[in-house]
């Protein structure tokens, strides 16, 4: 079939390219908007400081940490924090606060990673079963179904209980739990996207199934997707954590806010700050996580506000 | 009401299905011939066939998967690698000290969770509201085996007030069990009140401004009895929702929780099969602990409809 138009020159152009130009147009005064806006909900702009802070820390732990995060005795075994060891040392004798500052490293590594390898795969089975529906809908969504209703830390014990230990596996691990969500919250948005006009004309212009989808869906479902992220990150990192106190994380002498919790166990009598000091760190994290992904959905996805 | 109740099981008996191929799918991918696994180090080539044709690992993937099937519908989940014993019976009693540690934190997180909700959303933007609802972001933002640590720090280690490790069956012995289970319980226990107090806020709130609450409170119904009597019930409906959504997270928290407290579950039985590459064992835990999420959702959706008279009379 001859294409009777070219596809950029249609009237009927999708409702993401229009905006991308408005913003393009007035940008600064948007993105100001979209900032006072964000900075109404003070939880989140706190969640943001938090989350800029912990990136920075992860980025400089080299000049930031006093001491070699895996050097043993670097001060004596077992002590409390104090002027030289702010969060005390370890049973080898290693300093908690390097430990816990390179650890950062590892938790966003694990935690950004792990999500956006979910959001990919899990956005591409979306978008891939939303459009074409039929038998491929119904068989990647019957996966997902299966896959969502494994506990995400169970099945992130039974992955690296297939693939065995290190930093990647711990990746692809807490990845495969997020999948399913992802790939539901894009499926339900194409579902809606695929019977706008402006897709019915890209189809009639002959644009191809791959392009339409690539050009003219995606863009549009964007939005709750990076809402699913940034809620997600969370989470990620909390298997994270909770596959490294079981034992199943990244390999020792790694510093592993989880890893460090658990070791810490044995000396809560004795060392109570080996275990509680890490804990903060993650907890920190994971509420400065919640108030900005919390933030961002009511930003950018009013149909979740609460 | 009966076509809904149709649906819904034969929706469950899917998910069921895909989660089994997935497990199986899952198992052939470890590293490792389980032949051999169990066999030990010493064997003849004739004890090695013979075990392959018994495990029917000798057959094609379809075969073996249909035979796997059939063993798990009939209760036998295969033995131990490492102490032979039943599997079945291995999960068994490891389901149990894990299945009365949910229920204990399912109580918890309900009972404080029912007042803290109840309090924000009266007492909407004061701060009542604000600290009950930053508690709530605290409670679930806590990792829970760092919050077990915590607690074991706190209440076992400074004042001794509770055991900080050890589980009896509470049905055995009603008061050293309860005893034991108390840290535990308020540590899987506050997550899950986080979530359920946010939950019944917003749900009352919704509720409150109902044509029917505005009603009672026109015709003089006191601030206490409008809630507790007229609107709570209604709000309470959504929490049945979420502790079928979470009941998952619910387990997997007492994953954690149990090896913080060595509670002798679930977790503990999963994590000490994979160090010892006891895959037959993973393999029941995973499968059990799934159709148990899984059934408990089935049983929460159709709880909900049975309480919801727009579904129930449909």
């Amino acid at each position: 079939m001859a294409r009777p138009l070219d596809a950029d020159s249609l009237p009927l152009a999708s409702p993401a390219a229009d905006s991308d130009r408005a913003a393009g147009a007035g940008g600064l005064t948007s993105a100001r908007r979209w900032w006072r806006r964000f900075a109404r909900n003070r939880g989140a702009v706190f969640g943001l400081a938090v989350f800029v802070a912990i990136v920075l820390m992860a980025v400089f732990a080299g000049a930031l940490a006093p001491y070699d995060p895996v050097a043993q005795g670097v001060g004596p075994a077992n002590a409390t924090p104090s002027w030289s060891h702010w969060a005390g040392t370890d049973s080898f004798g290693r300093d908690v606060l390097s430990r816990i500052v390179f650890g950062a490293r590892i938790a966003l590594l694990v935690g950004v990673m792990a999500v956006l390898l979910a959001m990919v795969v899990g956005v591409v089975l979306g978008l891939v079963a939303g459009y074409y529906g039929g038998w491929v809908d119904a068989v990647i969504m019957r996966v997902m179904d299966g896959l969502f209703a494994f506990p995400i830390i169970i099945l992130a014990i039974a992955m690296m209980a297939v693939m065995g230990f290190g930093v990647k596996n711990v990746i692809i691990a807490v990845a495969v739990g997020f999948i399913a969500p992802f790939a539901r919250v894009t499926r339900a948005d194409v579902l809606a996207v695929k019977e706008e006009p402006f897709i019915e004309a890209a189809r009639l212009a002959g644009v191809s199934s791959p392009a339409i989808i690539a050009h003219h869906v995606l863009p549009n479902v964007l939005a709750p997707i990076i809402v699913q992220a940034a809620l997600r990150v969370s989470g990620a990192i909390i298997t994270e954590a909770g596959l490294s106190f079981l034992g199943l994380g990244p390999p020792p002498p790694t510093p592993v806010w989880g890893s460090m919790i658990a070791e810490g166990r044995n000396f809560i009598v004795m060392a109570p700050h080996i275990s509680t000091v890490p804990g903060i760190a993650l907890m920190v994290t994971v509420v400065g996580l919640n108030l900005l992904g919390d933030g961002l959905r009511d930003l950018l996805d009013p149909r979740l506000r609460r | 009401m009966f076509r809904f109740f149709v649906s819904r099981i034969a929706q469950t008996i899917a998910v069921l299905f895909t989660v089994s191929v997935i497990i199986f799918a899952l198992m052939r991918l470890v590293p490792g011939d389980p032949v051999l696994m169990m066999l030990g180090d010493d064997f003849t080539q004739e004890a090695y066939r013979r075990l392959q044709t018994k495990l029917g690992l000798d057959r094609s993937l379809v075969t073996q998967y249909l035979i796997w099937l059939g063993a798990i519908l009939r209760g036998d989940l295969g033995d131990s690698y490492i102490n032979h014993e039943r599997v079945s019976r291995l999960v068994w009693e490891a389901f149990l000290p894990t299945l009365s540690l949910v229920v204990a934190s399912l109580i918890v997180g309900v009972v404080v969770a029912v007042p803290s909700g109840v309090v924000a959303a009266m007492r909407k933007d004061t701060p009542w509201d604000w600290g009950s609802m930053g508690f709530a972001i605290f409670a679930y933002s806590m990792p829970s085996f760092w919050k077990g640590i915590v607690l074991i720090w706190i209440f076992s280690v400074y004042l001794g007030w509770f055991p900080a490790v050890g589980y009896v069956h509470p049905w055995e012995d009603v008061w050293n069990g309860t005893w034991k289970l108390v840290l535990p319980a308020i540590t899987l226990g506050t997550f899950f009140s986080g979530l359920v107090a946010r939950i019944i806020r917003s749900s009352l709130l919704e509720v409150l401004d109902q044509d029917y609450i505005k009603a009672a409170r026109a015709r003089g119904v006191r601030q206490a009895a409008l809630v507790y009597r007229h609107a709570l019930a209604n709000a309470l409906i959504p929490v049945v929702t979420v502790i079928g959504l979470q009941f998952g997270a619910l387990l997997g928290g007492a994953v954690l929780t149990e090896t913080v407290f060595g509670i002798p579950g679930m977790g503990r039985l999963t994590v000490a099969a994979i160090l010892n590459r006891d895959y037959a064992v993973v393999q029941g835990t995973i499968l059990v602990g799934v159709f148990a999420v899984v059934v408990v959702n089935l049983v929460v959706d159709l709880t909900y409809a049975f309480l919801n008279p727009r579904i129930r009379l449909a």
